[in-house]
C-alpha cells in the first residue's frame, strides 16, 4: 500500500509538474510582459535594460525555475484585465462553479441511482427501455444545446397552437405544450448572501437558487445518461455473481437483496469513476456557463481569452490542472485502499 | 474483372454483417438519414437556394424571417433566415459539410496517431509502452474536451482572430485529432496485446519479418474491427467537439459556418424571439450525432470487438 501511495503520490507530482512546464511555456510563448508594462515611448536601449533587469533575457529553464517558486509561494502574476493577483480573481470566481457542480451532482445523484437500479433489476420492462432510450439520446445532444433548449422553454417560454382551439382536446394539448417560461437565465441574481471570504452564495435565497435551476439542470443532463448506463451495467454484472444467487438460494426478499446486497457493490466503481468524472465536469462548466453567463470558472477563463489576459489563462490552467491532479489521485488512492486486487490506471473520459 | 467483383458482392451479400443490417429497422434508418444526410453536405453547393458564402446575395432586409408556416414567413426562404438575412437551409447544408468535413478529418488524424502509438505501445511494450500510455491517461483524465479548449485557446491566442478563422478548418481538425488520439490507441493496444500472443506473429518473426513488416501487415488487420466500432462514434464526438469549440468561439468563423457556430450565432438573438436560428440547426446536429451513434451501437453488437474499457 505505501508502494503504491508514493506511486501515486509521484505521479502526481510529475503530472503537476508537466502541466506547470506548459502553463509557462504559453506564458513565455504568448505574452510580452514589457508590452503592458511601459508605453511606446521608451526607446529599445531602456526597454532592453528593463528585460535585463527583470530577468526575461534569462534562459527557459532559468525564467521557468522563477516562475515555479513563486507559483508554489501561490504567486501567479496579475491578471492584465483585473489588476490584481490572478489567484485572488480565481478565488472569487471559484464559488459560483462550485456551486453550479454541486446542484448539478445533486440532481445526479438523486436521479440515476433510482433509474440505473430500476433498468438493471428490470432490463425488460418499457420504462426501463424507455430510459435507456432517453440517455441513448442524451449523450448526442451538446451540453450548450441543452442549455438553450431549457431557455427557450422554460425563461422564454413558448406559446403552442398547433391544435384546434375550438375543441376540448385541441385546447387541452395547446395548453399541455405551452410552457410558462419566467426562470432566470441570465447570471447569479443579486441576492446572494456572503458566506466567508470570497464566497457570495446563492444557495439561501429564494432568488439566488432560482438562478441555480435551468444552468444544474442543464449540467446535469450531459452527465446522466452516463451515470445512468454506468450504475445498470454494474448493478447488472453484480446480480450475476454467485454470492447474489446464494442469497436468492436461500429465500431472502428480492429488495433486500437489490438494495443491501447488491447497490453495496455496485456503488464502488460507479463512486470511483464519478470522482473522475466529477473531474471532468470543470470542462462543461465552460460551456454551461457561457450560456447562462454565470460567473464562475469557465466564464472568466474564456474571457481571459479574448482579452488576451494571459497570467489569468496561465492561472486557470494551473489551478484546473491542480484540482484534476487531486482528484484523480484521491480516487486512486480510495480505490486502491478499497480494493487492493486492482491497480487502477486510469479512467475513461 | 468482372467475376471478381460479383463473387466479391456475393460474398458480402451472403456475410453476417448484410445479413444483422438487414434485420435491424434501427441501423437501416440510421444508416439511410446519415446517408442523405452526407449526400446534402456534399452536394450543398448544387442543393442550397443560396450561396452563404457570397455576400453578394445576402439581403440584410431579410434578416431574422421565420421558416415557413409561421407569420412572415417567405417561400423563398423555406427555413427563414439568420440576424444577416442568409438563407437558413442554405448555411445549414454548408454548415453539415464543414461540421462532417471536420468530423471526418479529425477522425483519420486521430486515428493515424492512435494506431501508430498503440502498435508501438502494444507491439514494443517496456518504456514506449509505459510513456506513451501514461501520456494517454492523463490526456484522458483530463477529458478530450478540456484538452481541445486549452490547445484551441492558444492557438487563437497565438495567431490572433483574423488568421485563425482563415485556417479554422485545419486548425479544428488538429485540435481535436491530437485531444483524442489516446481513445483509439488505448483500444488499438489492448487488441495488438492480444494478437501479438497468437502463433502467426512467432511464424512471421521466424520468418524474419522485420519488426514494422510484422506490426503493420500482419497484426494491423487484425485489429480494424475494434478500430472501426470506435471510430464510428468517435465521428460523432469530434462533431460535437467541434460545435462546443465553435460555441466557445473557438472553432469556424461566422462568414463560413459549421452547425456549431450557427448555433452560437443564432444564440444571441433567442430572447428576441427567433428561436429558428439557433434550434434549427441545433435539430440538424442532434440528428446527424445520434444516427452515427445508433449505427456506432450496431457494430458493436455486431462486430463485438475486444473493446478495452478503462
Amino acid at each position: 500500500m505505501l508502494a503504491f501511495l508514493v506511486q501515486r503520490v509521484s505521479q502526481a507530482l510529475l503530472v503537476m509538474f508537466v502541466i506547470s512546464v506548459i502553463a509557462f511555456a504559453i506564458q513565455d510563448g504568448l505574452g510580452d510582459p514589457l508590452q503592458e508594462m511601459v508605453g511606446m515611448s521608451v526607446s529599445s536601449e531602456e526597454r532592453e535594460a528593463i528585460r535585463e533587469e527583470l530577468g526575461l533575457n534569462d534562459s527557459f529553464v532559468v525564467q521557468y525555475l522563477r516562475f515555479a517558486g513563486s507559483a508554489i509561494q501561490g504567486d501567479l502574476g496579475n491578471s492584465y484585465f483585473y489588476s490584481k493577483p490572478a489567484l485572488e480573481v480565481i478565488a472569487e470566481h471559484l464559488p459560483a462553479t462550485l456551486e453550479l457542480v454541486i446542484g448539478a451532482s445533486l440532481i445526479i445523484i438523486v436521479l440515476s441511482v433510482p433509474i440505473g437500479v430500476y433498468a438493471a433489476i428490470r432490463p425488460q420492462a418499457w420504462l426501463s427501455k424507455f430510459f435507456m432510450g432517453v440517455s441513448t439520446v442524451g449523450i448526442s445532444i451538446p451540453v450548450f444545446l441543452t442549455a438553450i433548449v431549457l431557455i427557450q422553454l422554460f425563461s422564454i417560454g413558448v406559446t403552442v397552437n398547433w391544435f384546434p382551439a375550438d375543441t376540448g382536446w385541441g385546447q387541452w394539448l395547446n395548453e399541455f405544450f405551452t410552457t410558462e417560461g419566467g426562470l432566470p437565465s441570465y447570471g447569479r441574481g443579486d441576492d446572494l448572501v456572503h458566506l466567508f471570504g470570497t464566497w457570495e452564495s446563492g444557495l439561501f435565497t429564494g432568488e439566488g437558487l432560482a438562478h441555480l435551476v435551468l444552468p444544474c439542470v442543464s449540467l446535469a443532463s450531459i452527465m446522466l445518461p452516463l451515470f445512468i448506463r454506468l450504475i445498470r451495467a454494474e448493478m447488472m454484472e453484480v446480480l450475476q455473481s454467485d454470492y447474489i444467487r446464494y442469497a436468492r438460494a436461500k429465500g431472502l426478499g428480492a429488495g433486500r437483496i437489490n438494495f443491501l446486497h447488491a447497490l453495496k457493490n455496485t456503488m464502488l466503481p460507479v463512486i470511483t469513476v464519478g470522482g473522475v468524472q466529477l473531474g471532468i465536469m470543470v470542462a462543461y462548466t465552460i460551456l454551461t456557463e457561457t450560456v447562462f453567463q454565470w460567473p464562475g470558472l469557465g466564464l472568466m477563463f474564456l474571457e481571459a481569452i479574448t482579452r488576451s489576459d494571459i497570467p489569468l489563462i496561465v492561472a486557470y490552467l494551473m489551478v484546473v490542472g491542480l484540482i484534476f491532479v487531486v482528484t484523480n489521485t484521491l480516487v486512486d488512492l480510495i480505490y486502491g485502499l478499497v480494493n487492493p486486487t486492482v491497480k487502477l490506471t486510469g479512467k475513461k473520459a | 474483372m468482372t467475376t471478381a467483383t460479383v463473387s466479391r458482392w456475393d460474398r458480402f451479400r451472403e456475410s453476417f454483417f448484410w445479413y444483422s443490417f438487414k434485420r435491424d429497422k434501427v441501423a437501416i434508418a440510421s444508416f439511410l438519414v446519415l446517408l442523405s444526410m452526407v449526400l446534402a453536405a456534399v452536394f450543398a453547393p448544387l442543393l442550397a437556394p443560396a450561396d452563404p458564402y457570397d455576400l453578394a446575395q445576402i439581403n440584410i432586409m431579410n434578416s431574422e424571417l421565420p421558416p415557413v408556416g409561421l407569420d412572415g414567413a417567405d417561400p423563398a426562404f423555406p427555413l427563414g433566415t439568420d440576424a444577416q438575412g442568409r438563407d437558413l437551409l442554405s448555411t445549414i447544408l454548408y454548415g453539415t459539410r464543414v461540421s462532417l468535413m471536420i468530423g471526418f478529418g479529425a477522425v483519420i488524424l486521430q486515428a493515424a496517431l492512435g494506431i501508430l502509438f498503440g502498435l508501438l505501445a502494444g507491439y514494443l511494450g517496456g518504456k514506449v509502452d509505459a510513456i506513451l500510455m501514461r501520456v494517454a491517461d492523463v490526456q484522458l483524465s483530463f477529458s478530450t474536451l478540456m484538452v481541445a479548449i486549452i490547445v484551441g485557446a492558444v492557438f487563437k491566442a497565438s495567431f490572433g482572430n483574423l488568421m485563425f478563422g482563415e485556417i479554422a478548418i485545419y486548425m479544428l481538425i488538429f485540435i481535436i485529432g491530437v485531444a483524442e488520439w489516446p481513445q483509439i490507441a488505448r483500444t488499438v493496444r489492448a487488441s495488438v496485446l492480444a494478437e501479438k500472443k497468437k502463433e502467426y506473429v512467432d511464424a512471421a518473426k521466424v520468418m524474419g519479418f522485420g519488426t514494422p513488416r510484422i506490426m503493420f501487415r500482419h497484426i494491423l488487420p487484425n485489429t480494424l474491427s475494434p478500430i472501426f466500432v470506435i471510430a464510428t462514434v468517435q465521428i460523432a464526438n469530434a462533431i460535437i467537439s467541434e460545435a462546443a469549440l465553435s460555441f466557445l468561439g473557438l472553432g469556424m468563423p461566422e462568414t463560413q459556418p459549421s452547425l456549431g457556430s450557427l448555433i452560437k450565432s443564432g444564440f444571441d438573438y433567442i430572447q428576441s424571439g427567433s428561436w429558428w436560428i439557433t434550434l434549427i440547426p441545433g435539430l440538424v446536429l442532434v440528428v446527424l450525432v445520434l444516427v452515427i451513434n445508433l449505427l456506432g451501437d450496431w457494430l458493436r453488437d455486431v462486430m463485438n470487438p475486444r473493446l478495452y474499457k478503462g
